[in-house]
């Protein structure tokens, strides 16, 4: 039986399709870049007027969850990118194991941050609804945890976006015997590391301020 | 007794509102655009009505902020940021580059059903009570002061944020990936130019509205300074993120528009555009500079001096490429044979309007200058000059252009040149005068002023019922055609582009058989039928 016209009509090849979505990620993610970078650049403004209050604050941050959870995430890209380089009809079963680790890997990501969270809010860092800050008079503590919360938060769900999509990939390729979901899955892995770039400009943003030497 | 085509290949609602045709979608941006612009256009009709005497007697001062709020919402996000890219472009981009359709066309509708989602939910805000903030969302009027629904209205926004960003992404895949073999770059109509660097502006610079629109809904949740300085916020902070976004979107808004001017006037002077080169290049060059102007909205804002200096040069810098668009048009009409159809008036009167509001503009920024004229009536006569001088005069002629090719059925020309001729001197009738009362100081967003500045203003107000008017006027004549016009020709215009190659209206897939492109556009003389584009 042949295969059935795997392209929609306006693309003359499967390749002419898998070119077409590779630069639509890519344009996809130079959206996502500016919508961080506003948040990041608000970041930096509010740092360079409250120096010493974005140190303070930043000081009181988790930084073995925080470490951990960068450790866990760059691992989980290997794990992605590893199954991007062997894919193939042969090697599906094994790439599906490979996207399988990752999403493990995210969910345990997305657990340690809810536990920190958690301590946080007992702490009470929550600006806005639950804020104690000591000393009390530290100008921009409070806007360094807004920052915190907003920026590691719509990390997060990126996050979750990521490992829907992630177990997307990996039920299909699992399903599909051939190559020709390489494309898809190459766009999938983009995101994927996409979100973790992120996370690593996070991580000095958020973890380090207070802790220069 | 008509060939299939895409309207009459299935009736039911379900082939309408799940469809991935992108000559669908465009024809539901296009019915969803005519309910908006006559709701921002309501809100207009209201405002003019009470500035035509000096005292307050339609409405309060607080309804008043509610209704200029609105009308600035609806017009710039429901309106102008999709009326050409998202009608004119979503239908007649594939055709002019001889695809089947756009890249990802469940992306395409998914962007309307975001943009419907957003719509709506701002509407919401006008049914709950509005919303005074003006269009700027400024803070703190946004954050403290206002007791009106921000957080909908800012809501409803961000959802068609997303919309716009699908569209551009969507428009730069399609135009890198799905032109017809041998259609070049330098091949390309110069429509396809404009919308290319709109859609750069769409994707770079939306997500930055998002986010500040996620920092406003942060701060009114919370009660947490980010831009209210009262509780340790920065209100410049705000008018530099929403500005990075707005001052684009005005680009955003008039290379489109821009675009479709190169068609019209090739067309009705029978003439390819003159230095194609530097009319794509300039498409280009807009959206690039036009990233580093934003602070000429600040200049009284408290930015330092030098901020203020550079911005007011790189504004000036960015008048250069439109400039030369607007020479290179007027060197298109040199020579050519002009033909009046309606289309043309409506080119035409985009040149003069956008001259206009574009030399105001340098007026505007000018530092000295800029400080006398800040939130006077002199801001809202050279914005109303692009936007609606430009962008939807703009809008109406490319809408007349391709009418046929959209609907198969030829309209009443006595009425669409009657229609193009009050639209112009309504619109001039209206907004002339506001440049005359905001050069002697009227500030705008008042509903009450001195009695000297009644002449201007029932002036204005009366220019307004005219292009009231003339703006329903092809409500009813483009209506009527649908059902009682005669046929349209494939080619009614004798124009060489691909759009024109394929049936009016088209089939379900544009082109039965894949065009091949051996030629530059607009080779109309000497006698382009011996050769069309597509050899």
């Amino acid at each position: 039986m042949p295969e059935t016209r795997a392209f929609a009509p306006q693309f003359v090849s499967g390749r002419h399709r898998d070119e077409a979505a590779a630069l639509g990620m890519w344009v996809f993610i130079a959206t996502e870049v500016l919508l961080f970078g506003a948040l990041i650049l608000g970041y930096f403004v509010y740092r360079h007027l409250h120096p010493a209050g974005f140190a303070a604050a930043s000081s009181r941050t988790d930084l073995v969850i925080g470490t951990a959870n960068t450790a866990i995430l760059l691992t989980s890209s290997f794990a992605v990118a590893w199954a991007v380089e062997a894919f193939s009809a042969e090697t599906r079963k094994f790439c599906a194991t490979l996207l399988a680790c990752a999403i493990g890997l995210g969910i345990a990501f997305l657990v340690l941050k809810s536990f920190e969270y958690r301590s946080e809010y007992r702490e009470h860092l929550v600006p806005g609804i639950d804020f104690k800050f000591d000393p009390v008079h530290v100008d921009g503590a409070q806007l360094f945890f807004l920052f915190y919360f907003v920026a590691t938060g719509l990390h997060a769900l990126h996050m979750m976006i990521g490992i829907a999509v992630l177990g997307v990939m990996a039920l299909l390729i699992n399903r599909t015997p051939s190559a020709r979901h390489r494309t898809a899955l190459h766009s999938a892995a983009l995101y994927w590391h996409f979100v973790d770039v992120v996370w690593i400009f996070l991580f000095a943003l958020v973890y380090l301020p207070g802790r220069a030497a | 007794m008509t060939d299939a085509n895409y309207l009459n290949a299935e009736y039911s609602l379900r082939s309408w509102f799940f469809t991935t045709d992108h000559k669908r979608i465009a024809i539901l941006y296009f019915a969803s655009l005519i309910l908006f612009f006559f709701i921002g256009g309501a809100a207009a009709t209201a405002i003019r009505i009470e500035l035509a005497t000096p005292q307050a007697d339609l409405v309060s001062s607080d309804m008043y902020n509610r209704l200029f709020t609105m009308h600035g919402i609806i017009m710039v996000w429901f309106f102008l940021i999709p009326s050409i890219p998202n009608t004119l472009g979503n239908f007649i981009v594939p055709l002019m580059i001889g695809a089947r359709d756009l890249a990802f066309p469940r992306l395409n509708l998914l962007s309307w059903y975001l943009f419907m989602l957003g719509g709506t939910v701002t509407l919401f805000t006008v049914l709950a009570g509005g919303i005074d903030t003006g269009w700027t969302f400024y803070t703190p009027f946004s954050t403290l002061y206002s007791n009106s629904y921000v957080a909908v209205a800012v809501t409803g926004v961000f959802i068609s944020g997303f919309s716009s960003i699908l569209t551009g992404l969507n428009f730069i895949v399609t135009i890198h990936r799905l032109r017809a073999p041998g259609l070049t770059w330098y091949r390309l109509p110069l429509f396809i130019w404009s919308l290319y660097a709109t859609s750069i502006i769409l994707v770079l610079a939306t997500p930055v509205l998002a986010m500040t629109l996620v920092l406003i809904a942060v701060e009114r949740l919370l009660g947490v300074g980010i831009f209210d300085p009262a509780i340790g916020g920065d209100p410049l902070l705000f008018q530099h993120l929403f500005w990075f976004y707005s001052h684009p979107a005005v680009y955003i808004m008039i290379l489109p528009g821009m675009g479709v001017i190169n068609e019209l006037i090739s067309c009705f002077s029978r003439k390819a555009v003159f230095g194609y080169k530097f009319v794509a290049w300039a498409s280009l060059a807009i959206a690039a500079v036009g990233f580093l102007v934003w602070g000429h909205h600040m200049f009284v804002s408290g930015q330092s001096l030098l901020a203020s200096l550079v911005f007011s040069f790189m504004s000036f810098v960015v008048a250069v490429p439109s400039a030369i668009k607007v020479f290179n048009w007027t060197a298109t009409l040199h020579k050519g044979s002009i033909h009046f159809d309606a289309p043309m008036l409506y080119a035409l009167a985009f040149i003069g309007l956008f001259t206009i509001g574009g030399l105001t503009g340098l007026f505007l920024a000018c530092l000295a200058y800029d400080v006398h004229a800040t939130d006077t009536y002199f801001v809202v006569a050279h914005f109303h000059y692009i936007m609606v001088g430009g962008m939807v005069t703009a809008y109406f002629g490319g809408l007349h252009y391709w009418w046929p090719k959209m609907t198969g059925r030829l309209y009443s020309e006595y009425w669409a040149r009657t229609a193009a001729v009050l639209i112009f001197f309504g619109f001039n009738l209206t907004f002339f005068p506001q440049f005359v009362l905001g050069a002697e100081g009227m500030p705008r967003r008042y509903h009450v002023y001195p009695p000297e500045f009644q002449v201007w203003n029932v002036l204005s107000s009366g220019g307004a019922t005219i292009l009231a008017v003339a703006y329903l006027l092809p409500l009813f004549y483009l209506g009527y055609s649908l059902f009682f016009g005669a046929r349209a020709p494939a080619n009614p215009w004798n124009a060489p582009g691909l759009e024109w190659q394929t049936p009016s209206p088209p089939p379900e897939h544009n082109f039965d058989q894949q065009p091949i492109v051996t030629r530059p556009p607009y080779q109309y003389s000497p006698d382009f039928k011996a050769e069309p584009q597509n050899a």
